[in-house]
């Protein structure tokens, strides 16, 4: 390494002019479209006098759900930039036969399926379920906030940070081509010798810290600080989901640190532990990288159940079927997402008994899976449903899901795994689930806690065009590839020859341009809602006349969620508080203590951000000045003693007595 | 129902300590209790120490195996007497958090050591003998 020191490549390591892709007109076009985009940004921010508010009430804001709104925007964003990787994936198979090579070279096409999915996994849909259960958890369990309000916001810039990283390759240097997990040997340094896998490596080690703290944040929260009354048994079930995710996520993520700081030690000091020489074994990257991912998935769906258990309940005005299976359903997904790792590498040769144990284990898996959905029905029989936007993305998805789950369960079986794996059925299966499930769960919530967060309802109409492309545009991407994979086309092929397959491609990508428009019709969703959002204010705080504590309180909550705790009695606590003729209390308020806002996690977030691209580049000078200064700050941090205020009694009831008029307004 | 009785006013202190009889929280150890485990501790590594020095046992593999289990104890002797394992601290938390973590770690490990094993077999014999030769 440092065998000829030679200051340009102290301070520049790898990097040079060569690195920005002057040369290739597809990404140029993109980078200048998103520079001006940016610029773009910043004057306005700068014009409207808002950076100083971003920073007060956003970017230092330790309140738990100003970080989860801030994650959903970030998950939103990302979404934007994995879809546009998906539709020109899309547009590439679906002319690239024969003579015709489409307009992607194959290594560029490689980037863009491995950015595809490691931005669809660790920068959409993990931000996102974050963003939605640090929002609501505090609120359904009666807390003012996480139990550690500033590692909160610690995680939340260390998220951004990876996300950071992942967009710069796009712009200097490039990123993986390995396929969204990296195995070796073609992610070791003797096949991928340039930066690409080192963005993947320090882009997921950063953001997986941030995904690890806030996991064991929302773990303790829950157990620590539901309000009294609150027993297990008695939790809302999106927290009892979530409770269960977080679990996961704390013994699950460590072994993804581990197995990625093996392979950067492979690829920065010549170690061997995935490389097919001197005893290294890659076959056991592939093991461990599962046993972090396969929980993973469960991290990803679990919550979503959770936000389905409550928008069932809420809009078919029952209480929610069978409660307790439904807890020990999650319980048992819990344990068992342990035990089916293998089902992702059948084909890798470890014999029939292994196979075998590993094929039923999966299959054991759909039994839970397959009792909470007849509990939703169940819900469902008799109760008097709203078809409102949740409940619509809640019953495409119990027909999506249910689906996608029975071809899970043909792929648990060894033999016929034999013929379907890395096969189009197998990419079919996985969009089947996490975009039936995982996504349509999100949206639901989205739609369903949007008023909590802003204080007025999203627009319907908009709202259930973007729910029908996307439903509609979902089956005519993926039924195709479910007959492509059967026939026997592989996964990650940027041309054919074969051109009778083309049409299957050429339907995929029309179900892709649908998907488009519902996005749009998402985007255009927000900004309808927006403008109108007079006409669509939620003065009551509980608009969808709900269950659960998060709605007893007022829309947008203030910064104190809660003057009084409140005192547990029910599953469906406010639910049963209205039958009660509950009324709110109007004095008697006391000084409220709350943390205070810090810039040490955007400051941390930043320098990550330096210190992983210097890492990435090799740039041995800067990589010490950063870790230092990283160290510095977090050290700087403990001390600093100005951690809490007290909000004055008189403030919470000027707060508390608007609300009073507002309501008494509005009955 | 009355609606103040609903209601509990909080001063906002997540971790109230006021509230918390010593059954619930955490559990504190006393001179006593390090002291036992330090000499429990000293005389688990003391045997071991010993067995290896005076040249072991018949064969290498029930040394290992003895050595392994006395691991194990002083695991055991760590989590109760330095940790504070015990039913009750925390309400049993502490417990079930341990418990999760040995189900999920028996899990992983086994479970690697299975499937790398078949693996191995399966996969790997050509490549085996040949690094076998290239040995120094």
């Amino acid at each position: 390494m440092f065998d000829h020191l030679d200051l340009v490549k102290l301070i520049f390591g790898r990097l040079t002019w060569e690195a920005l892709p002057l040369h290739v007109p597809i990404v140029l076009g993109t980078m200048i479209v998103v520079m001006l985009g940016g610029l773009a940004l910043v004057a306005v921010i700068t014009y409207n006098r808002l950076w100083g508010y971003l920073w007060h009430d956003w970017f230092t804001s330790i309140d738990h759900k100003k970080i989860g709104i801030m994650y959903i925007i970030l998950g939103l964003v990302m979404l934007l930039r994995g879809f546009s990787d998906a539709i020109m994936m899309r547009a590439q198979q679906a002319m690239s036969f024969g003579a015709n090579n489409g307009f992607l070279p194959p290594e560029h096409y490689d980037q863009v399926f491995t950015a595809h999915g490691v931005i669809m996994i660790f920068f959409v849909a993990m931000p996102l379920i974050t963003g939605i259960m640090n929002f609501v958890i505090p609120l359904q369990i009666g807390a003012r906030d996480v139990a550690f309000p500033f590692l909160n916001n610690f995680s939340f810039w260390m998220t951004a940070a990876g996300t950071v990283l992942v967009m710069m390759s796009l712009f200097v240097g490039e990123f993986a081509r390995t396929g969204w997990l990296a195995y070796p040997p073609l992610s070791g340094i003797a096949q991928s010798p340039d930066v690409g896998v080192d963005y993947y490596i320090w882009s997921l080690q950063i953001a997986g810290i941030g995904t690890l703290l806030s996991g064991i944040n929302l773990l303790v929260t829950i157990i620590k600080m539901r309000a009294p009354g609150m027993s297990l048994m008695k939790m809302p079930m999106f927290v009892w989901t979530a409770l269960c995710t977080n679990v996961l996520i704390v013994a699950a993520f460590p072994v993804l640190t581990a197995v990625l700081a093996l392979l950067s030690l492979d690829r920065y000091v010549g170690t061997n532990f995935f490389t097919t020489a001197l005893g290294g074994n890659a076959m056991m990257y592939v093991n461990l990288i599962w046993i972090w991912g396969h929980p993973e998935v469960y991290i990803l769906i679990l919550p979503a159940f959770g936000i389905f258990s409550e928008v069932t309940a809420t809009f078919s005005r029952k209480r929610l079927f069978g409660y307790t299976s439904m807890v020990y359903a999650t319980i048992v997904i819990t344990v068992l997402a342990y035990l089916v790792w293998l089902h992702h590498f059948f084909t890798m040769g470890s014999g029939a008994s292994v196979n075998s144990f590993f094929g039923i284990t999966t299959m054991i898996i759909s039994i839970p899976t397959g009792a909470k959905i007849f509990n939703w029905l169940f819900t469902m029989y008799r109760g008097r449903i709203t078809f409102s936007v949740p409940m619509l993305w809640t019953m495409g998805f119990m027909v999506t899901f249910t689906i996608g789950g029975m071809t899970g369960v043909l792929l648990a079986v060894p033999p016929a795994d034999f013929v379907l794996h890395n096969s189009l059925f197998l990419v079919a299966h996985f969009h089947n689930v996490i975009i039936g499930g995982v996504l349509f769960g999100l949206f639901a919530g989205i739609n369903y806690w949007f008023p909590k967060a802003f204080g007025f309802k999203l627009d319907e109409f908009w709202g259930k065009c973007s729910f029908w492309f996307w439903t509609v545009g979902f089956y005519f991407a993926f039924m195709p590839l479910y007959v492509l994979g059967l026939m026997g086309v592989t996964r990650r092929m940027s041309h054919f020859d074969d051109s009778s397959l083309q049409i299957w491609f050429e339907i995929a990508a029309f179900g892709a341009f649908l998907v488009l428009l519902g996005i749009i019709s998402m985007l255009i969703q927000f900004y309808v809602s927006f403008r109108h959002r007079a006409a669509l204010r939620d003065v009551t705080g509980d608009p969808w006349d709900a269950r659960t504590l998060e709605w007893s309180t007022s829309s947008p909550p203030p910064s104190y969620n809660f003057a009084f705790t409140p005192l547990v009695h029910d599953v469906d606590t406010w639910w049963q508080m209205k039958q009660a003729h509950y009324k709110r209390p109007e004095e008697g308020f006391i000084p409220i203590h709350m943390p205070k806002n810090t810039g040490a996690g955007i400051m941390l977030g930043g320098l990550s951000t330096i210190f992983g691209f210097a890492m990435i580049w090799n740039m041995w000078l800067l990589v010490v000045v950063s870790f230092v200064a990283l160290l510095a700050v977090a050290i700087g941090h403990t001390f600093n003693y100005k951690r809490d205020f007290h909000i004055p009694a008189d403030e919470v009831a000027r707060t508390e007595a608007a609300r009073t008029t507002l309501l008494a307004n509005h009955v | 129902m009355s609606t103040h009785t609903d209601l509990i006013p909080q001063d906002g202190h997540a971790d109230d300590h006021g509230h918390h009889g010593h059954d619930t929280g955490a559990s504190h150890s006393t001179f006593k209790g390090y002291m036992t485990g330090f000499v429990l501790s000293v005389i688990l590594t003391a045997i071991p120490f010993w067995i290896i020095m005076s040249g072991g046992l018949h064969t290498s593999g029930m040394t290992a195996l003895v050595i392994l289990a006395f691991a194990a104890v002083q695991i055991v002797v760590h989590m109760i007497y330095f940790l504070h394992m015990n039913s009750k601290s925390e309400g049993g938390w502490t417990l079930l958090a341990l418990i999760f973590t040995i189900v999920l770690v028996v899990i992983t490990l086994s479970g690697s050591i299975w499937v790398m094993y078949h693996l191995d077999h399966n996969m790997m014999p050509s490549m085996m003998e040949q690094q076998m030769k290239n040995m120094p």
